[in-house]
C-alpha cells in the first residue's frame, strides 16, 4: 500500500491522491454504462425478437440481476484468478458492471420496445420501410422515451455499485477514501466528503434527465 | 389496376375471407362496405402485403403482391393506406411525419423531401401546422396528417380503412373534403365505410362485404338504392336505423 504512515493526519497530498480515486470511479462508471448499455440494447432487442434468444439468455439475466454485485464481483474475482487469467482491475470492473448493466438495461430496452403500439410499426411498413428502418427511425425513438427514466436510474446504480469495485483491488473513490480512513481515523469528515461527492456525480445525471425528459416528451 | 383473385384469408381456424374476387380500376373509387367482422380490414391490408393470404393472388399493376420474389417495399409505395386508429408517428413533427418516408424510402435529398412534405400538408390544409407534434393536432388534423404522409409517397392507390370513425361527428366533414378533392384529382381509391351517405354520393362502385365474401357489387345506385340480395337490403336498413338515431341522439 501507497500510505503506511502510522497515524498522521489529513495532508494537501492526500487530496492529490482522493482526486486520483474520483478520476478512477469516474471512469469506471462511464467505461461500464457505454459497455453495458450498448451491450443492453443489442441484447434487449434480441430477446425481444427471438423467443429462442430469450429462453437462452434467461438465466444469465436474472443470475446478473438477482446476485448481489459485490458477491459476482469476489466470485468472479477469485474463480478468475483460480484460472490463472489476469487483467486490470479496471479492465475487469468494466466486464464486471458492464455485465451487470447489459443484463438490467437489457429488460429496460425490451419494455420500452414492448410498449411502442404495433400500428406505429405497420404505418412505417405501408410507407415502404423495411424492418431495419423501422426500427431505427420509429420503435427505437419511441422506445427510447419510455426507457429513458428506468435507464437512468440503473447509470445511477451503477455508479454507485463502482464503489465495490474495491474489492477487486481498483482503487476507485470509495476505495482512496478507506485507505486514508485507515492511516489518519478521519472517519467522520472523509465518510461525509464521500457520501457528498457521490450526490456531486449522481445529482447533475438526475437533473440533466429531467430536462431531457421534458424535451423529448410528445 | 388491382386484380382480386379467389383470395383466401385465415386466423388460425376462422376464414376471415373465404374467395373474394374484385376489380379496382384506375380512376375509380370504389366503396367496401357490411357488417363489422366481413373482413374489410383484412382485405385491405392483404392488399399492400401487410397480412399473407392462404389462397388465391393479388395483382397490382401486374405485379403479384404476396409472390415472394415481389419486393413488397418497392410495390408499397404505390399503394398509400390510412387506418381507421390516428397512428401519425408521435415523436415527429407533422413536416417530418410527412417527409421521413421520401427520404429514408424513396432517398429524397432532405431538403427536396421536407418542400414535397410542405407541399402535401399544404394540400390537405395543413400546411400552418407543420412544426406542430401530433399531441397538438386534433383528430381530424391528425387523419389529414396521415393522408398527406402517405400522398407524399406519391402512390397510384390510397386505400382508407374506416378513416371517419373515431373521429368526433364535426371533425368528420374536413376528412371527407379532403377525400372528395382526391377523387375529384383522379386518385384510385378503396375507401372502407360505414357513412352510407359517403358512398351514395361519392362512390362510383359499391361492393358489399358479407361473412368474407363479396355478396353484392355494381353503381352506387344499383347497390344502396336497388339491392338485390336479402342480406345488402338487411345491412342498409340497420345503417339506416343506427344513423337516424345517431342523428335523434345529436339533436336532443
Ligand atoms: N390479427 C388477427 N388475429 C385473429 N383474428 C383477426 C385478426 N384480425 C382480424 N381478425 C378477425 O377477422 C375477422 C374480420 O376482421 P376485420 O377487421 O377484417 O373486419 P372488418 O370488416 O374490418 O370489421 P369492422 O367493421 O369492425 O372494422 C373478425 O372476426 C376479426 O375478429
Ligand atoms: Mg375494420
Amino acid at each position: 500500500m501507497q500510505f503506511q504512515f502510522a497515524q498522521q493526519g489529513l495532508t494537501w497530498h492526500d487530496t492529490y491522491f482522493l482526486a486520483e480515486g474520483l478520476l478512477n470511479t469516474l471512469e469506471l462508471a462511464a467505461s461500464a454504462t457505454v459497455v453495458g448499455t450498448i451491450g443492453g440494447v443489442v441484447l434487449g432487442w434480441v430477446r425481444t425478437v427471438s423467443v429462442t434468444a430469450r429462453v437462452a439468455t434467461t438465466p444469465i439475466v436474472d443470475i446478473l440481476r438477482s446476485v448481489p454485485m459485490i458477491i459476482q464481483l469476489i466470485l468472479a474475482n477469485s474463480f478468475l484468478s483460480l484460472a490463472g487469467f489476469s487483467t486490470s482491475p479496471f479492465i475487469f470492473g468494466t466486464v464486471a458492471l458492464g455485465a451487470w448493466m447489459a443484463a438490467v438495461t437489457a429488460e429496460v430496452v425490451r419494455a420500452g420496445l414492448l410498449s411502442v403500439p404495433p400500428q406505429y410499426g405497420k404505418s412505417a411498413r405501408s410507407l415502404g420501410m423495411n424492418r431495419r428502418q423501422e426500427l431505427v427511425y420509429i420503435s427505437l425513438p419511441l422506445a427510447f422515451r419510455t426507457a429513458l427514466a428506468p435507464w437512468i436510474n440503473l447509470v445511477l446504480s451503477l455508479i454507485k455499485d463502482s464503489a465495490l469495485a474495491g474489492v477487486i483491488g481498483y482503487v476507485d473513490y470509495m476505495r482512496a477514501t478507506q485507505t486514508l480512513i485507515t492511516r489518519t481515523h478521519e472517519t467522520w469528515v472523509l465518510l461525509l466528503g464521500a457520501g457528498f461527492l457521490y450526490f456531486i456525480i449522481c445529482y447533475p445525471v438526475s437533473k440533466y434527465s429531467r430536462r431531457l425528459e421534458r424535451k423529448i416528451a410528445v | 389496376m388491382i386484380e382480386i383473385r379467389s383470395v383466401r384469408k385465415t386466423f388460425g381456424p376462422l376464414e376471415v375471407l373465404k374467395g373474394i374476387s374484385l376489380d379496382v380500376n384506375k380512376g375509380e373509387l370504389l366503396c367496401l362496405i357490411g357488417a363489422s367482422g366481413s373482413g374489410k380490414s383484412t382485405l385491405l391490408q392483404c392488399i399492400n402485403g401487410l397480412e399473407p393470404i392462404q389462397g388465391g393472388e393479388i395483382i397490382v399493376d401486374g405485379v403479384s403482391v404476396h409472390d415472394p420474389k415481389t419486393n413488397i417495399n418497392t410495390l408499397r409505395r404505390k399503394l398509400g393506406i390510412v387506418f381507421q386508429q390516428y397512428n401519425a408517428f408521435p415523436h415527429l413533427t407533422a413536416l417530418e411525419n410527412v417527409a421521413l418516408a421520401p427520404r429514408v424510402v424513396a432517398k429524397r435529398s432532405r431538403s427536396d423531401a421536407r418542400a414535397l412534405a410542405q407541399k402535401h400538408l399544404d394540400h390537405v390544409g395543413l400546411g400552418a401546422k407543420a412544426g406542430s407534434l401530433p399531441s397538438k393536432l386534433s383528430g381530424g388534423q391528425q387523419q389529414r396528417l396521415a393522408i398527406a404522409r402517405a400522398l407524399a409517397m406519391e402512390p397510384t392507390y390510397m386505400l382508407f380503412d374506416e378513416v371517419t370513425s373515431a373521429l368526433d361527428p364535426e371533425l368528420v366533414g374536413e376528412v371527407l373534403e379532403t377525400m372528395r378533392l382526391l377523387k375529384a384529382e383522379g386518385m384510385t381509391m378503396v375507401v372502407v365505410t360505414h357513412d352510407i351517405s359517403f358512398a351514395r354520393e361519392s362512390a362510383d362502385r359499391v361492393a358489399f362485404l358479407h361473412q368474407g365474401e363479396v355478396c353484392e357489387i355494381g353503381t352506387a345506385a344499383e347497390v344502396i338504392d336497388r339491392p338485390q340480395q336479402p342480406q345488402t337490403q338487411k345491412f342498409l336498413r340497420r345503417e339506416r336505423q343506427a344513423s337516424l338515431d345517431m342523428l335523434e341522439r345529436t339533436v336532443a
